[in-house]
């Protein structure tokens, strides 16, 4: 494999991990409070996820498309990619921030309150501990969702491992292509066996 | 327990009534739970005795009348010091999973912010009074327990601020009948050491005669009989008759020939 490449594919792995991160981050830190807001808000909660599930069935190329035109958070980059990413990864975390919490056993958040905690105390010592392995779930299928779909972030200009694809793809070459689909595949993997495991972890203490 | 203390009303219910939408749930209630009494409040399923038990805590809001707990009527008290005040035990014990014995039963004293090694202190002589060695048991996670142990750590933890009223929602029905019958024995004497009002709810007339020193049956959302056990075995009323007609006849002849027991 020749020098040039191996340097190309690693300065683009950095970059779309540096998206994914970006993306997910974002999206985690929007999300993670929005849907504990939501937990004591049943309506305003079916509009949220029903926001979250029409996003999801946009196809990717869409949205990227569909966002390109548009006044400040549109254009050709990385932010434009950054926020259709963000977009995708709202839907696993917002559903199982709500899963995590709603599911916690009625019978703990009962005696929780019988025994005099408040709200916050409930939220705090009870609802977020317990749903915690939940959330990094959702955590997780959002960031290897979000590595896969990075890679069209490439055809607006945001650069990544989707480079290769599409240049594999224009120039009709099989290696160009597996230069971006293998190490997106293999930090899809890292990522689902590593988030796996902090999980485990969490839920184990 | 002192003759004053057993005197003193710690509960007072006045006229209470509570619905759901447009169901009544309980409709004028009236009682009175004394320091040292354990109030067995029995009746079928959806008869009001658990709303009657939330209502007491605050978890629910009644409908009409007043609930007079150490003298402060409901609408003086602050609903958290109010549920401080009085341990609360579940049939499926509702212990914290993701913290130990020891955590679960220092619950309330940590929210009241006692000293570190107070707390430790108390935890151990409570988990020494329902049967669990705390060295074993302190550092163990509910998942870890039988579901007898859990009943008994729930009770820990209901005692562990030393509150005047301890409520208990049918705290041992989804136990096996060994097991129940040892908790129910352990109830009964830890009742006489330390001495606090209980109000208890059941749907088990053997259960009642055998824990309560009164029983309350409800039906439909209505205080239906008021009496002491040996005299509960004496009433007259359908409902009345329909439970202890489900005792058997030799346990029957075994009780009424020694009441109160």
């Amino acid at each position: 494999m020749n020098q040039r490449l191996a340097s190309e594919i690693v300065s683009l792995s950095l970059e779309h991990l540096w998206l994914v991160l970006i993306a997910v981050g974002i999206a985690a830190l929007l999300t993670v409070p929005a849907a504990i807001a939501l937990t004591r808000r049943a309506g305003l909660r079916r509009w949220m996820l029903g926001f979250a599930n029409v996003v999801q069935t946009i196809p990717s190329l869409a949205l990227f498309g569909f966002l390109l035109p548009l006044p400040f958070i549109g254009g050709i980059g990385q932010h434009t990619a950054i926020i259709a990413l963000c977009l995708y990864a709202l839907l696993p975390i917002l559903r199982n921030t709500l899963v995590g919490i709603l599911g916690v056993d009625a019978a703990v958040r009962e005696s929780a309150v019988a025994m005099g905690m408040t709200r916050n105390q409930v939220l705090w010592h009870v609802e977020l501990p317990l749903a915690v392995p939940a959330i990094l779930a959702g955590l997780r299928i959002a960031t290897v969702a979000t590595i896969g779909t990075a890679t069209i972030a490439a055809a607006i200009g945001a650069g990544g491992l989707g480079v290769f694809i599409f240049r594999g793809i224009a120039t009709v070459d099989t290696t160009t292509i597996l230069a971006g689909a293998v190490p997106a595949a293999v930090m899809a993997l890292a990522a689902d066996e590593g988030l796996e495991w902090i999980e485990k972890r969490l839920s184990r203490a | 327990m002192t003759s004053a203390d057993s005197s003193a009303v710690v509960l007072e219910i006045r006229d209470l009534s509570c619905r759901i939408g447009e169901r009544w749930i309980l409709r004028d209630i009236n009682l009175e739970v004394r320091a040292g009494e354990a109030v067995v409040l029995l009746g079928r399923s959806g008869c009001g005795k658990t709303t009657l038990l939330k209502c007491v805590n605050g978890l629910i809001e009644p409908a009409g009348g007043e609930i007079r707990f150490q003298g402060k009527s409901d609408a003086e008290w602050d609903p958290i010091r109010l549920r401080r005040q009085m341990g609360y035990v579940i049939q499926e014990g509702g212990l914290f999973p993701h913290w130990t014995v020891s955590a679960n039963v220092g619950l309330v004293p940590k929210l009241e912010n006692w000293e570190p090694a107070a707390i430790e202190e108390r935890v151990r002589l409570l988990l020494d009074m329902v049967g669990l060695p705390p060295a074993e048991f302190g550092p163990r996670y509910p998942r870890q327990l039988s579901g007898g142990q859990k009943q008994r750590v729930g009770i820990a933890r209901a005692l562990a601020a030393d509150p005047p009223l301890l409520l208990l929602d049918e705290p041992f029905a989804a136990l096996d009948p060994i097991t129940r019958l040892e908790l129910q024995k352990q109830f009964l004497s830890l009742r006489s050491t330390v001495g606090k009002a209980a109000l208890f709810v059941t749907h088990d007339v053997r259960e009642a005669l055998m824990l309560a020193t009164r029983i309350v049956l409800l039906k439909d959302g209505v205080i239906e009989v008021i009496a002491e056990p040996a005299h509960f075995l004496a009433a007259r009323t359908e409902e009345a008759r329909a439970f202890l007609a489900g005792l058997d006849e030799d346990w029957r002849r075994q009780n009424e020939s020694a009441p109160g027991q």
